[in-house]
């Protein structure tokens, strides 16, 4: 299975947005994007997976498989769903050493800092760095592996 | 709503939004519509002047210095600590400790009356309506001296019912500690009545004032509350600076919270002897430019009056609460019979946070979420609500534009 770079994956996301003539445009394509993000199944909604922010809640699960990982998650709050469908994008389906590597300059190219950063440390924030948590458990599951 | 004196106190807005420099400014390319004086009150140019004022022209340490600024910088200290006095009505000045808000005075309540009086099975009642500041502390010592922690439920409407207080409290209850306004709901809690209640069993009632002070008028005297607390920055004042109130012999009878600086009286390896109120609760080095800008601030407030304020603010009240009980879908979280000036909401199938961003992009700040009340929001089965919330500058024309804001907001978010 060959996957995208995820630099590319942000590069063609950064050009859609530069299309977007006004904030209600840029708003409307990521509520679009969280309304067209699946509901994740009840059974993931567990408190494992929850990542509570101050305001939004956000259910994270992954799965590893043939050495990538792959993630699903939903949100409460159509607007961060949105961005969660996008960090999906970006880094679902790569290997965990890409993931742990990637900058995600993107979210700030496209004006979504506050978002990321709002809410003390939690919120969007803390679901990268839960992403990268599981990219590094597995990288560590696969060096065992190995030995 | 709030009864207001039919006598007319019309504000001057123009004149007042004029002297509120950051009124003036954009957000994200809209005129500001600053809806979040809940959380903070923005400052009028006399306090910022008060503070640049005290460090461009006599920034000293209190209290020690024998050289002029040292005395100017301490006599604008003290002088706030009489304007505090006057503002909630204290007996004497003493009984006025400088805090660095709300929390802190809470704390200082709890880590020294409390450890000292409360015992296995002993009762403290707060509400189901507290801030988180006035949940934890209480539970920290609950914890520490195995007491218990007893809540007063909250109706439908957002009120606490005498009722259901008098049958929580009794001869096991040692203290209450009861806001005064809620700041989720803007619930008027009816303090008098339940500080009589309370003292009737003997227990002793702290009062938090941390969204009271800067609306109603404040008499601890009559009151007769034990304890009070609020927060400067709520009253026009900096960030950093709060007060503690609290009778002169209760304050007497209390341990010392922090250690150090002004709070001793003598110091040796062997015993440390501390001083006279209100220094025996102000360690170190005190907020000195902060605590000189509040009382610029109280004067501030009391020069406008408080009851014209609170004449305008009610109006944005009620003209924000019609205007947004129009839209569809929309529901008021709480409706209590006495409410002072501030509209928290939710609408059907959308989360406050994402009108709150999308709000923000009109220039309008609001404030969601579980405004640190999750107990209460629990109650409501909520994850949280949108804030609207008014002080004397805000406009009927700012309200309408927060409700076409919120048209737009539904629109996109449906």
């Amino acid at each position: 299975m060959s996957q995208q770079p995820i630099l590319e994956i942000e590069k063609e996301i950064i050009e859609d947005f530069s299309l977007f003539d006004s904030w209600e445009d840029k708003y409307e394509y990521i509520i679009d994007l969280g309304k067209k993000l699946p509901a994740l199944e009840e059974e993931y909604k567990i408190a494992d997976n929850k990542i509570k922010g101050c305001q939004s809640t956000v259910w994270l699960a992954a799965a590893h498989e043939d050495g990538r990982v792959f993630f699903k998650a939903d949100s409460d709050a159509v607007i961060v769903k949105g961005l969660v469908s996008m960090l999906i994008k970006v880094l679902s389906g790569h290997r965990p050493e890409e993931i742990l590597e990637a900058r995600l300059d993107f979210i700030r190219e496209i004006g979504m800092m506050t978002h990321l950063a709002q809410t003390r440390s939690n919120g969007l924030l803390a679901m990268i760095k839960q992403m990268k948590n599981y990219a590094f458990a597995y990288q560590t599951i696969q060096g065992l592996e190995k030995k | 709503m709030t009864q207001i004196d039919s006598i007319a106190l019309d504000l001057d807005l123009q004149a007042i939004r004029s002297q509120f420099p950051i009124l003036s400014r954009t957000v994200n390319d809209k005129p500001l519509v600053y809806l979040d004086n809940a959380a903070t009150s923005q400052k009028p140019q006399c306090v910022i002047d008060a503070l640049s004022d005290y460090y461009g022209r006599y920034n000293a340490n209190i209290h020690r210095g024998i050289h002029t600024l040292a005395e100017e910088a301490t006599l604008a200290y003290e002088a706030t600590r009489f304007a505090v006095q006057e503002f909630i009505g204290a007996a004497s000045a003493e009984e006025i400790i400088f805090s660095r808000g709300t929390t802190e005075g809470i704390n200082l309540v709890a880590y020294t009356w409390g450890r000292q009086h409360l015992k296995a099975g002993d009762e403290i009642l707060i509400s189901g309506m507290e801030h988180h500041s006035n949940i934890v502390p209480w539970q920290i010592l609950c914890q520490e001296k195995n007491a218990v922690l007893k809540v007063i439920p909250v109706s439908e409407e957002g009120e606490l019912s005498m009722e259901n207080y008098n049958s929580l409290l009794t001869e096991k209850t040692k203290l209450v500690s009861i806001v005064q306004v809620s700041n989720a709901l803007g619930t008027v809690n009816p303090v008098k009545e339940m500080i009589d209640a309370a003292h009737a069993v003997g227990a002793k009632v702290l009062v938090d004032g941390a969204q009271s002070a800067v609306h109603l008028d404040i008499d601890v005297q009559a009151l007769d509350c034990d304890f009070f607390a609020f927060s400067g920055h709520k009253v026009y004042a900096p960030t950093g600076i709060g007060v503690l109130y609290g009778k002169k012999e209760l304050l007497d009878s209390m341990p010392v919270f922090h250690g150090g600086g002004e709070m001793i009286k003598e110091v040796t390896f062997e015993e440390t002897t501390y001083n006279d109120l209100p220094y025996k609760y102000e360690a170190g080095t005190p907020n000195i430019a902060d605590t000189i800008a509040l009382k610029t601030a109280l004067d501030y407030i009391q020069n406008i009056g408080k009851a014209a304020i609170r004449k305008h603010e009610n109006e944005l009240l009620v003209y924000a609460t019609a205007q947004l009980e129009n839209i569809p879908g929309l529901r008021i979280i709480g409706k209590a019979k006495e409410k002072v000036s501030l509209v928290s909401f939710i609408v059907k199938g959308i989360h406050p946070q994402d009108i709150g961003i999308l709000l923000d992009n009109l220039g309008i700040a609001v404030r969601t979420g579980h405004h640190c009340t999750q107990p209460l929001m629990k109650r409501f089965g909520i994850p949280g609500t949108v804030r609207a919330s008014f002080a004397l500058y805000n406009t009927k024309e700012e309200i309408d534009i927060l409700i076409a804001g919120m048209h737009k907001s539904i629109k996109m978010l449906s």
